[in-house]
C-alpha cells in the first residue's frame, strides 16, 4: 500500500487528479454548508451578469438564480451520480466477468452473448430511451447509466481471469480442493483488480458526461439541479447570458479531466513495470 | 340634428387626428412568419392556431370583433334582435364576391353553417341554441334561437365561423374536394402558391368590397421551423412580421431593441388566454379550501409576469381575463403574501404532505415557470415534487386525474358562456378528457349560475349573475390563476395597422399597410 501510494504521488497527473478530485469531494460535502438556501431560489435580478454583486460572485441566470449556488450543489449531484453508477456498474460487471472467465465453455458464451447484447446498442441512445421510459429521476439515471455502461467491466475482468486462470497458484488451489467461490475471491479477483480500479476511475468520468448530457436534453432529475441542467437551461440564452452556460460546462470539464488524469496516475501506480519500461 | 352630427365628427376628427396622422400608402410585399407549417389552409375543416393566422386573410366571417369584443361587420353589414331576443336578422353586404368572381348571397351563409356543423367542433356547440337558419331573401339571414343565448353575437368570427363558397362544395365530398388545396373566399387576399417546407404566398384580392383595400401587394407566410433561426430571419431582415408565439420568450427583448422595431400584446383579446393551475380538489391537502388559498398567496405572480414572460400579460384576479365580457374585479385579491400562505397552511393543518406538480411540456418558459412556481410554494412550507413529463403524457396525467397541481392555459372566447363555464361546472367533470372540469370543483350554485348567465337577458342580469359566480369562484379557489398571458407580435414599424381587432393578426392584414 505504501508502494502504491508512493508511486502514484510520484506521477504528476495522478497528483494533479488528487487535488482535483478532493476539491470536488469537499465542494460537494461541505459547499451546502456554506449555503444553506436552495440553489432554487430567486435572489437577484435575472441576468446579472459575474463579478457585479459580490453576493452572487458569477452572476444569475434567467429566474435570478445564483449560478454559483447552481454550481455548488450541482457539484454533489454529479459526484454521486458518477460513483453511484460506477459502483452498480462494477456490481454487476465484475461477477459477470469472473464466471464467464473462470467456467469458460457454455457458461462464458450465454454471459458474453448476453454482454454483447447490450454492447452492440449505442450506449447514450439506450440511456435516453431508458429514462425516458422509466420517467426521468435520480434513480432512474443513475440506473440507466450503470446499464450502459458494465458490459466493458464484464469484458475486462473476464479476460483477466481467463489469463489468471491458468497460473500455477490458480493451479495448486484448484488441486487443494478450495471451492470456486473461494478461489474466485480469494486467489484470482484480487490479482485483477489493478485495471479495473483504472477503468473505474475513467467510468465516473463518462458517468459525469452521460448524466450531463441527459441533463442537457432536459432529462435530467426536475428536481435536483446539476451541471448538465444549467448548461441546458442557460443554452437557449447563451447570447445574451454566456455565464449560466460556460461556468458549470467549465465545472464539467474539470471534473472529467481530473477523473482522467488519476485513471493515468493509477495505472502508472498499479503497473510500476509498465510506467518504468514503457517510457 | 345635423349640428350635433357635425360636432360629432368634429370631436372624432379632433380625437383621431394624431393616429390617422399617415394616410395609408398602397403597395408592396410583407414577410411574415408562419409557425409551425399549417396542416392545411381550408379553415372550414381545419383550425389550427397557424391555418386561422393565415386563412383569416382569404376567408372572411359574417362579424370581427373590436379589441373590447363588441361586433363590428364584414360580410353582415348590419344586424338586429328581436324583443324576445330569439331572433336574430343579419343584412348580407351587397356586391362582395368570391375569388372567382361569383357573387356571395346568403345561400352560401346556409350551406357554410350546414357544412361548419359538420366539419367545426366549436362552431357546432356555438350552434347548439340555434332552432332554424332561413334566408328571406338573397342579402337577408334570420337565426331563430330556442331560447336565448346572450353570447350569441360572438361566434361569427372567421375562425369561428368561416364562409364557404356553396358553387365549389356544394354537392361534393368535402374531405377531397380539390379547392382544399388553392382555397376560394371572400377575404382582401387571395391564395397563390404554397411551397411545402417555405413559403405560403398571398396576393391582393383587386375586387375586394372595400374600396381602396387592402394595400397590400402580396404577403409571403415564411415556413422556418428552428426557433434561433426565425430570430435571426427576423434580424437580417428576411422577414418583417414576427406573430405572437414564434419566437422565445427570452429572445423577445433582444428582438425588440433592435433599430426600427415595434412590440405590442394586443389583438389577442379575442382569445384571451388564461394560465392556471389546475388543482386536483379530490384528494390530499388541496381538497381543503385554505390550502388552495395558500397556494394563491405563496405564489409571486407579478415575478413571473415581470421575469419569465417579461412584462408582458397581466396578473389574474379570477376565472375571468380582464378582455372578455362581464369581467369585474370585485372579488377576493391574493396579493403575494407568503406570511399569510404559511398562516392559512398551518390553520388548515398542512403537515408537509408530498405534493406533485406538472409542469407544462411547451418548452423553455413553462419549465422556468414550473421551476418558480415551485420554489414558491416550497418557501411557505410546502414539499413539491416535480414530475417531468411530455405533452401527450401530461394530458393523460391530467385527464386521469392523476396529478396533483399542474399547468395550463386556456383561450376564453370572448364570454364567459363560451369560455369560461366550461372549466367550473360540475356537468363538465368528465374522466379521460382534457379541459373541461378537471380539477373535481363542484358546486350547485355556480352551475346554477352559469346555466342562467347563458340565456339570461338582458345583459345588466347577466353582469350580475357573472359577478357573483366570479365572486363565489375566487372565494374558493378551484384553480389557481395565475397571468393573463399576452403572446407579442414584432414588427418592423414601417408595417402600420397590423393589428385593429380583437383577432389581431388572424384578419389583421386587410387594414394594414407598409410605408416605404
Amino acid at each position: 500500500m505504501k508502494q502504491f501510494w508512493k508511486s502514484m504521488l510520484k506521477s504528476p497527473s495522478g497528483v494533479i487528479g488528487l487535488i482535483i478530485l478532493l476539491l470536488a469531494i469537499s465542494v460537494a460535502v461541505f459547499g451546502p454548508m456554506l449555503f444553506p438556501n436552495s440553489p432554487w431560489r430567486m435572489v437577484q435580478r435575472p441576468f446579472l451578469p459575474p463579478f457585479t454583486v459580490s453576493t452572487v460572485p458569477l452572476g444569475t441566470d434567467a429566474l435570478g438564480r445564483d449560478v454559483f449556488a447552481g454550481m455548488i450543489f450541482g457539484a454533489r449531484v454529479s459526484l454521486l451520480v458518477g460513483l453511484v453508477s460506477t459502483l452498480v456498474a462494477l456490481v454487476v460487471g465484475v461477477p459477470i466477468g469472473a464466471m464467464a472467465g473462470y467456467f469458460g465453455g457454455k457458461v462464458d458464451d450465454a454471459l458474453m452473448r448476453f454482454t454483447e447484447f447490450f454492447q452492440t446498442i449505442p450506449s447514450f441512445a439506450l440511456a435516453i430511451v431508458l429514462v425516458a421510459i422509466l420517467q426521468p429521476s435520480i434513480y432512474s439515471i443513475v440506473a440507466s447509466i450503470a446499464v450502459v455502461s458494465w458490459p466493458p467491466v464484464a469484458r475486462l475482468v473476464r479476460g483477466e481471469v481467463l489469463s489468471l486462470r491458468t497460473r500455477e497458484y490458480v493451479q495448486a488451489a484448484v488441486v487443494t480442493g478450495q471451492s470456486n467461490s473461494w478461489i474466485i475471491l480469494r486467489e484470482i479477483l484480487p490479482n485483477a483488480l489493478s485495471p479495473v480500479i483504472v477503468l473505474a476511475s475513467l467510468m465516473v468520468a463518462t458517468a459525469i458526461l452521460l448524466e450531463s448530457s441527459l441533463s442537457f436534453l432536459g432529462l435530467g432529475d426536475p428536481n435536483l439541479i446539476s451541471w448538465g441542467y444549467m448548461v441546458g437551461a442557460g443554452r437557449t440564452v447563451i447570447r445574451q447570458a454566456w455565464w449560466i452556460t460556460v461556468f458549470p460546462g467549465i465545472a464539467i470539464l474539470i471534473s472529467v479531466l481530473g477523473l482522467n488524469l488519476i485513471g493515468e496516475g493509477l495505472n502508472d501506480a498499479l503497473n510500476p513495470r509498465l510506467s518504468r519500461e514503457g517510457r | 340634428m345635423p349640428k350635433r352630427v357635425l360636432l360629432g365628427l368634429l370631436l372624432a376628427c379632433g380625437l383621431t387626428a394624431p393616429v390617422l396622422a399617415q394616410e395609408p400608402k398602397t403597395g408592396g410585399v410583407i414577410n411574415a412568419v408562419i409557425q409551425p407549417e399549417p396542416p392545411g389552409l381550408m379553415l372550414a375543416l381545419v383550425q389550427n392556431g397557424p391555418t386561422q393566422m393565415v386563412s383569416g386573410n382569404i376567408f372572411e366571417g359574417l362579424l370581427r370583433y373590436s379589441p373590447k369584443l363588441e361586433p363590428l361587420p364584414e360580410l353582415a353589414e348590419s344586424w338586429s334582435v328581436s324583443e324576445d331576443a330569439k331572433t336574430y336578422t343579419f343584412k348580407l353586404r351587397k356586391g362582395v364576391t368570391w375569388h372567382d368572381g361569383k357573387p356571395f348571397t346568403a345561400a352560401d351563409v346556409l350551406f357554410s353553417i350546414e357544412m361548419l356543423k359538420q366539419t367545426h367542433a366549436r362552431a357546432r356547440t356555438n350552434l347548439a341554441q340555434v332552432d332554424k337558419v332561413e334566408a328571406p331573401d338573397d342579402y337577408t339571414v334570420v337565426f331563430t334561437l330556442k331560447q336565448p343565448f346572450g353570447p350569441f353575437l360572438g361566434i361569427f368570427e372567421v375562425g369561428s365561423m368561416p364562409m364557404v363558397p356553396k358553387h365549389l362544395y356544394g354537392g361534393t365530398d368535402w374531405k377531397t374536394n380539390p379547392y382544399n388545396n388553392a382555397p376560394v373566399g371572400t377575404g382582401p387576399f387571395m391564395f397563390k402558391e404554397w411551397q411545402k417546407g417555405s413559403f405560403i404566398r398571398l396576393v391582393k384580392n383587386p375586387n375586394y368590397y372595400e374600396k381602396g383595400k387592402p394595400y397590400l401587394d402580396e404577403i409571403y407566410w415564411q415556413i422556418i421551423p428552428d426557433a434561433a433561426a426565425r430570430s435571426v430571419a427576423y434580424e437580417t431582415g428576411k422577414v418583417d412580421v414576427l406573430p405572437g408565439g414564434s419566437v422565445e420568450n427570452f429572445d423577445v427583448p433582444r428582438l425588440s431593441k433592435l433599430k426600427d422595431t415595434c412590440v405590442t400584446g394586443a389583438g389577442w383579446e379575442f382569445f384571451s388566454p388564461l394560465a392556471w393551475l389546475w388543482l386536483n380538489n379530490r384528494q390530499g391537502p388541496l381538497a381543503d379550501k385554505r390550502v388552495r388559498q395558500a397556494i394563491m398567496y405563496a405564489i409571486d405572480r407579478d415575478f413571473a409576469k415581470d421575469v419569465i414572460w417579461n412584462g408582458l400579460g397581466k396578473v389574474a384576479t379570477g376565472p375571468s381575463a380582464s378582455t372578455i365580457k362581464y369581467y369585474t374585479d370585485d372579488v377576493k385579491k391574493y396579493p403575494y403574501d407568503p406570511a399569510k400562505a404559511k398562516a392559512l397552511l398551518k390553520e388548515a393543518g398542512y403537515k408537509g404532505e408530498k405534493i406533485r406538480l406538472l409542469p407544462l411540456a411547451y418548452g423553455e418558459t413553462w419549465q422556468r415557470w414550473g421551476e418558480a412556481v415551485k420554489q414558491n410554494l416550497q418557501d411557505v412550507g410546502m414539499t413539491i415534487e416535480t414530475i417531468a413529463t411530455d405533452v401527450a403524457g401530461g394530458n393523460q396525467k391530467i385527464g386521469d386525474w392523476d396529478y396533483d397541481i399542474a399547468f395550463t392555459y386556456l383561450y376564453q372566447y370572448g364570454d364567459p358562456a363560451l369560455g369560461v363555464g366550461r372549466n367550473y361546472i360540475s356537468s363538465n367533470i368528465a374522466k379521460g378528457q382534457m379541459f373541461n372540469n378537471v380539477e373535481g370543483y363542484s358546486n350547485p350554485e355556480i352551475d346554477k349560475l352559469f346555466a342562467d348567465g347563458a340565456i339570461a337577458t338582458p345583459d345588466s342580469k347577466r353582469k350580475e349573475i357573472y359577478d357573483k359566480a366570479q365572486k363565489i369562484l375566487v372565494e374558493d379557489v378551484p384553480v389557481a390563476w395565475m397571468l393573463e398571458l399576452q403572446f407579442p407580435t414584432i414588427t418592423r414599424c414601417k408595417v402600420k395597422n397590423l393589428i385593429t381587432t380583437g383577432i389581431g393578426v388572424n384578419d389583421g392584414f386587410k387594414d394594414a399597410w407598409l410605408d416605404k
